[in-house]
């Protein structure tokens, strides 16, 4: 096929010999997904792809460790935030819930130099960077524009409007490519996630349309979690979505995207391809979103409850759970291990979060232009004798 | 800050002014911990648990399952101390009662008169205090822009102050509401004291509620089950606090109609087969790799919905409805093929009409769309009448299968069970095979055994070797 494009599906299905019968919406793919960790923890040593791709890992026993640790600690913490929603301590969350495989596989794929433009549901990815988990939590509170230093950190601020970051992610990639800092195997690559429903977009289009034209060195890794808030995925596409970007000019692959390791095998590899100067590529990662779009939605309304259940047999933790058992890799006491260390982390953002100050109002005139304007200042100025007016005020 | 705290109903879904308590998950006394769900609330977008902000006990429940409350109301107190010793009284759980300071309320009115010289105050609040929330601007005299009913003095030592509750009972029918007891809380509180069932009290007060002279005088009247404890055992009461009253209607009222209806008319009989289905779970394998099939969901209930349209053909007098007003036995020509279906309205049963005539694209075709209706909650009325033969495919629970109650007017259904890989005898040794059970309830009226364990024989011959029965019996 022209343009090198690569056809997945070369690996069979699992058998669906598991104690379910595969439920719509439950059944793995019809055309495969890149699998190296099967749902009962069966490791899968290699997968060669038809275009003659072989994907693996090659994890010590410690790293293997890690990932599961990592795995579990951002499903605590992301069970802490949804509590916290609940309790009245948060405006709104978006929570990971069934998608930690994809985003802690992905996210441990990236090199210290790239650059990642998440969504807002990103959090895994967030906690594999490095940073304090307690970045975005001022955005879902209120108390901050949900702001930090892309550079610092070499990843993106939170993104709401859907897909739009696509472009950014492009705009940026086609600059390192400008800059000089791709085409050798230290140089630099960009990764822009987002959700099956972003796929829809105009500006995901166009940037997969920059992208292929001016061979960003880009990976679009799609978390297709099945729906758009409510709109099931067969509202969104024809074709499997990996198999648009054969219409763009640049190859397409789809992961099992509850398989940490097909997850960061396949990543790294479409990484280092963009880092060398070889293009864009796009990833289908092929996952569940086993809660609700956010704390505002209702999932019961419009998915049945036999399809979240035939996905909880595919769970991304308890098969990496299983393997490591099995392997004897890690025992219960480990087990146990970061089960505690990870509720201590989660008390932890608890307690920092409920400590966040209350911004006072008038600082929401202080980041609208970086050296001020006559007109927000006079604004500024007018609603702090507003606020003075009151009984009381500190202003 | 005080050890018991109140926690008001947060905005769960940005902009929501109120939520329904759908049920509570604790009672007043449970130790609870950090993130315990607590109470089950519905709010116009969603229906979510609260879990609990603090580890203690529960020491008040605001208010009912049933009850609509403003966000920021208080719903519940939790002790966040317990182990500190008994509660200071005045924040005790104890009846508050607070006296209006000075200026006249309307009777009836919290802080107004109430029969028996008592003064109307809800327990634990004083009377609502319709202040402006805002800061009075500087400069205005004070007190002008309070409301007419100044708040009287909290009770001294009060350390925690609630908002009032905001309750909303429904329309009374007849004067007399459905649903839960209706009484206030100090007269549930003395009703409680008084070991008074308030569900057994006729209440004279308005809609239908239950007043304090109405416990006082059913306390009065000698108890039935006073007299035969007198031996000294008093019998534990079990009041209506502890009890959740679900109002029945909608799906689950139809549902319990169309099973009492069936099952105490037709007397039901359950066979059941074990069978390996492994080739049948291949055969789905290779549809699934099918062009014709690519775009539809392809699922081993296909195959069992065309093993029993298949044997159907071969005995079709199971394919009947008792009629006993025109005493006949009226078998049909044509199957109206059910799938029960879970969804988060109850069970429903849409069938497929005319099944026995599509070809196994056009019945995965019609299966697809059914599951996709009846996911999206939309399926229509006449998708859910007229079946004649129905499948339940309880697997998907990953139950081995069950003793299914007949749809009224059909006269077999069938349960298909997990498929699990199980040791089997496969050609003479012992192979991990894909091995599931079959149930079929049928109607003893019509169906005797022979015929029952025919058919139940030729669904379960078809899933053992689909292509084989397909060549043999078409």
């Amino acid at each position: 096929m022209a343009n090198g494009e690569r056809e997945a599906g070369a690996v069979p299905l699992p058998a669906p010999g598991g104690a379910e019968h595969p439920t719509p919406g439950g059944d793995a793919p019809a055309g495969g997904f890149v699998q190296l960790l099967t749902p009962d923890g069966e490791r899968v040593d290699s997968v060669t792809t038809a275009d003659g791709m072989t994907y693996s890992v090659d994890f010590t026993d410690e790293e293997y460790r890690k990932l599961y640790a990592d795995l579990v600690t951002v499903r605590r913490l992301d069970a802490e935030a949804t509590a916290l929603q609940r309790q009245g301590e948060l405006g709104i969350w978006a929570s990971l819930l069934g998608q930690e495989a994809a985003q802690v596989g992905s996210g441990h794929a990236l090199r210290k130099q790239d650059m990642a433009f998440p969504t807002y549901r990103e959090h895994g990815v967030l906690y594999t960077r490095g940073i304090d988990p307690i970045m975005p939590f001022g955005l879902f509170r209120g108390v901050d524009q949900g702001g930090w230093d892309p550079n610092e950190y070499k990843f993106n601020t939170y993104t709401i409007v859907i897909g739009s970051q696509t472009l950014h992610a492009t705009g940026y990639a086609m600059g390192i490519t400008m800059d000089g800092k791709t085409g050798s195997p230290d140089g630099e690559a960009v990764i822009a996630y987002f959700g099956d429903g972003a796929t829809s977009q105009g500006d995901v289009n166009e940037a997969f349309v920059w992208s292929g034209v001016f061979n960003a060195p880009i990976v679009f890794f799609c978390q297709n979690n099945q729906y758009a808030i409510s709109e099931p995925l067969e509202r969104q596409t024809r074709i499997p979505l990996y198999r648009r970007a054969a219409g763009y000019g640049f190859p397409g692959i789809r992961i099992d995207g509850n398989d940490v390791l097909a997850t960061y095998a396949v990543t790294r590899a479409a990484l280092d391809q963009a880092r060398n100067g070889q293009g864009p590529s796009l990833i289908e990662a092929y996952t569940y979103r086993m809660g609700a779009h956010t704390s505002s939605d209702d999932p019961t309304r419009y998915r049945i409850a036999s399809e979240v259940e035939s996905w909880k047999a595919k769970d991304p933790i308890a098969r990496v759970k299983a393997f490591l058992a099995k392997q004897q890799i890690a025992d219960d006491t480990f087990f146990a291990e970061i089960d505690e260390s990870a509720k201590k982390l989660a008390l932890d953002l608890r307690e920092r979060v409920l400590a966040m100050p209350d911004p006072q109002p008038v600082t929401m005139f202080d980041n609208v232009y970086p050296h001020g304007s006559p007109e927000v200042d006079g604004q500024r100025a007018e609603f702090e004798r507003y606020h003075a007016s009151f009984e009381g005020s500190d202003h | 800050m005080s050890r018991i705290k109140e926690f008001p109903l947060p905005d769960l879904g940005e902009g929501l002014t109120e939520g329904e308590i759908l049920a509570w998950l604790v009672k007043v006394g449970d130790t609870i911990e950090l993130n315990q769900p607590i109470v089950e609330v519905e709010t116009a977008k969603a229906a979510v648990e609260i879990p609990a902000k603090w580890a203690g006990v529960v020491t008040r429940i605001f208010h009912e399952a049933g009850t609509t409350v403003e966000v920021g109301a208080a719903i519940v107190a939790i002790d966040t101390d317990p182990t500190a010793g008994p509660v200071p009284s005045a924040e005790s759980l104890a009846a508050v009662e607070i006296a209006p300071a000075e200026g006249a309320v309307e009777p009836g009115l919290i802080g107004g008169p109430a029969p028996g010289g008592r003064t109307a105050v809800l327990v634990g609040y004083g009377p609502k205090n319709t202040t402006a929330k805002r800061r009075p601007r500087s400069g205005t005299p004070s007190g002008s822009t309070t409301a007419a009913v100044p708040p009287p003095p909290p009770p001294a030592g009060t350390a925690v102050e609630a908002p009032a509750p905001v309750e909303r009972p429904a329309a009374p029918a007849n004067g007399r509401l459905s649903g839960p007891v209706l009484a206030k809380p100090p007269v549930r509180k003395l009703a409680r004291d008084l070991g008074v069932d308030l569900a057994a009290i006729a209440g004279t007060g308005p809609m239908g509620s239950v007043t304090r002279d109405d416990v006082h005088n059913a306390a009065a009247a000698p108890q039935a089950a006073a007299l035969t404890s007198a031996a000294g055992t008093a019998a534990p009461v079990f009041d209506a606090s502890r009890e959740q009253r679900l109002p029945i209607k909608g799906v689950r009222k139809l549902t319990a109609a169309n099973m009492v209806a069936s099952a105490f008319t037709a007397p039901h009989v359950t066979e059941f087969l074990t069978v390996d289905v492994t080739r049948t779970m291949k055969a789905v394998e290779k549809l699934k790799a099918r062009r014709e099939f690519a775009d539809l969901k392809v699922s081993p209930l296909l195959l069992v919905a065309k093993a029993v349209l298949l044997a159907v053909k071969r005995h079709p007098m199971v394919n009947s409805t008792w009629s006993g007003e025109s005493n006949e036995i009226v078998v049909k020509d044509y199957v109206n093929l059910g799938i029960a279906a879970a969804t988060e309205r109850g069970l429903i049963v849409p069938n497929i009409k005319d099944a026995g005539r599509l070809t196994l694209r056009e019945l995965a075709e019609a299966l697809t769309t059914l599951v996709q209706v009846a996911k999206s909650g939309k399926t229509p009325p006449s998708d859910m009448s007229g079946g004649t033969l129905s499948i339940t495919n309880v697997g998907v629970f990953g139950v081995d299968t069950g003793t299914p109650i007949l749809p009224p007017g059909e006269s077999a259904i069938l349960a298909f069970g997990a498929v699990r890989p199980t040791p089997w005898v496969h050609k003479n040794k012992i192979k991990i095979r894909q091995v599931t059970t079959l149930g079929l309830s049928f109607d003893h009226r019509i169906i005797d055994g022979e015929l029952g364990s025919r058919f139940l024989r030729d669904i379960g011959a078809f899933l053992t070797d689909p292509e084989g029965a397909l060549l043999s019996w078409t």
